[in-house]
């Protein structure tokens, strides 16, 4: 596999430039997320409204190209959507990298949806899944409430 | 045998056309002569060694205990037992749970910042017999502060137990230094020298110390089997680390003796073929003598350290003047797994992340590194291809 189709534009731009970065105000829930293996971490922060809709979310911690950016897009396209959607998405977006399922266009703007699928490349990469999927099972746990950080190792 | 067509003697090779194996320092690969003598003993010499008395018992058992005194004589351990244990980090656990007897609360264990976690937690779990551990600090070039220790060494340090090189930036710990110091103040000392045999002469009559520990796996024999060096008198002044067959004297209802010298420490089925296959290793090393693997591998990584300078956004962690076989670096601004990615593309195999040394990367303010180690079947068209990953890899991630 070509490594331009695992390290595109999009990627390396949100790697660089995480954007929702840092602890964002008035969140109500949060989870950590860890990757023994290699040392990453992460902090997912959101603000649950009395709608059950994802009114902010941001992220801290650090970890290579392809987390940083599954985190910076993953907090892009969860931002306004429902609970019951980010959790639809979350599952969404494990089917992709493991079972290379595309997502249903009809859930996602053009752009979300480009964003979305540009880490779909990461699956034909397996000792990198985990890297892209911290951060969505680290959302998960922040809906729940999961004090327990996350594990990767224990999870995928 | 030499150097120049050493890397036809690894099957991996063949079957790897394209490798460009730079993982030494993680598990060696192994010479066919190994594998077949693994081979060997499966398919016509297997028992189990040290209970049958038929006569494939016997043959298995001398094996077996030929291999201990090939290794014994490897690193001259004359005043001492080779105990057979499964990996060096089990061969400091027993020396650390059965060593715990002797300490008392506020007692002092001394590491370094430079320890493997395998020469860290097992002392860890001693705290909880309020026992306090300092740590030898290192310097920015990652090289062990020495004169440090005297000022560590209190009245109350019962144990010394120090990293021989470096497994993340292949520094040589004055550890013939440390014993000396040790030795005037009658403080026993552990060595862990995973990443010393086979890249260093390891003499263990000239060193002097208790304990030192190391595994066939890195040093081109097979995984299962970690080795330690005891010296004879802690062999009656420890209790059995491990309980099982093997390791008694007497068993009655009431009470139980146990067996004397190395048997006491070796409970249970013992990975026979393994430590058979591993007298293979150590004469593989021995026909290659061992000063001709150091100067080989010293040469290649000056020559990668004088390379990789060259190349901008190199950062080594850590440079210190007594360098092994192996050294790490990051490519600033990219994360030591994007680099691994990219590197696997090109078939080169190096260990990307904390190396198990967390302390060591949170001294140099990192995360994770990249580590190049090499083995006697490495060459500069190795370190040359890596070269070109490194600039390929900038280039894919916009950093020229």
């Amino acid at each position: 596999m070509d490594l331009t189709e695992l390290y595109q534009d999009l990627i390396l731009d949100h790697g660089k430039k995480p954007r929702n970065f840092g602890k964002c105000n008035s969140a109500n829930h949060d989870a950590k997320g860890h990757n023994p293996l290699c040392g990453d971490n992460i902090h997912v922060y959101l603000n649950l409204d009395n709608n059950n809709k994802v009114k902010d979310i941001s992220f801290e911690g650090s970890g290579c190209a392809i987390s940083v950016a599954s985190s910076s897009i993953m907090t892009e396209i969860v931002k306004g959507k429902s609970e019951k959607k980010a959790r639809v998405l979350l599952e969404a977006f494990f089917k992709m990298i493991k079972e290379g399922q595309e997502i249903n266009k009809a859930d996602l703007t053009e752009d979300e949806h480009i964003k979305f699928s540009s880490l779909a490349g990461v699956g034909r990469f397996p000792m990198r899944v985990k890297c892209a999927t911290l951060s969505w099972h680290t959302l998960r746990a922040a809906l729940d409430n999961e004090k327990k950080p996350i594990n990767s190792e224990i999870i995928d | 045998m030499s150097l120049k067509d050493i890397k036809s003697k690894f099957p991996i090779f063949k079957s790897n056309k394209k490798l460009v194996y730079l993982d030494t320092a993680n598990s060696a690969q192994k010479p066919k002569v190994v594998v077949d003598v693994m081979d060997d003993f499966y398919r016509n010499k297997y028992s189990n060694i040290g209970r049958g008395v038929y006569s494939l018992a016997g043959i298995a058992t001398e094996a077996y205990e030929q291999s201990r005194r090939a290794i014994k004589e490897f690193v001259n351990g004359s005043e001492g037992e080779i105990i057979f244990t499964k990996n060096s980090t089990e061969s400091i656990n027993l020396v650390a749970t059965c060593f715990s007897k002797f300490l008392k609360e506020g007692d002092e264990i001394l590491l370094s910042e430079a320890e493997h976690h395998s020469n860290y937690v097992p002392w860890h779990f001693l705290r909880k017999k309020k026992v306090n551990i300092k740590f030898i600090p290192i310097n920015n070039d990652g090289e062990l502060d020495i004169n440090k220790i005297n000022s560590l060494i209190t009245k109350k340090t019962k144990i010394i137990s120090i990293i021989h090189i470096s497994n993340v930036t292949g520094h040589t710990s004055p550890i013939k230094k440390i014993i000396e110091i040790a030795k005037l103040k009658k403080i026993p000392v552990c060595i862990d020298g995973t990443q010393g045999v086979a890249h260093a002469n390891v003499n263990l009559k000239e060193l002097d110390c208790d304990f030192y520990a190391f595994s066939s796996h890195k040093i081109y024999g097979p995984a299962g089997v970690g080795l330690l060096f005891m010296k004879s008198k802690w062999l009656d002044q420890f209790d059995p680390f491990l309980g099982g067959g093997g390791m008694i004297q007497n068993v009655d209802l009431k009470n139980i003796t146990y067996a004397s010298g190395v048997s006491k420490f070796e409970a249970g089925t013992m990975p026979s073929a393994e430590v058979v296959a591993l007298k293979e290793a150590v004469h593989f090393i021995d026909q290659l003598k061992i000063k001709n693997i150091i100067t080989h591998e010293q040469n290649l990584t000056n020559y990668a350290i004088d390379k990789l300078s060259q190349i901008n956004d190199v950062e080594f962690v850590g440079t210190p003047s007594s360098k092994s076989s192996l050294f790490s670096f990051n490519i600033k601004g990219i994360h030591s797994h994007d680099v691994s990615t990219v590197f696997d593309q090109d078939h080169i195999a190096v260990r990307a992340g904390h190396h198990c040394c967390q302390i060591l990367h949170k001294k140099m303010n990192i995360v994770s590194s990249i580590r190049v180690s090499f083995g006697i079947y490495n060459n500069k068209q190795d370190v040359d291809t890596l070269c070109e990953s490194i600039k390929k890899c900038k280039k894919l991630f916009k950093l020229n």
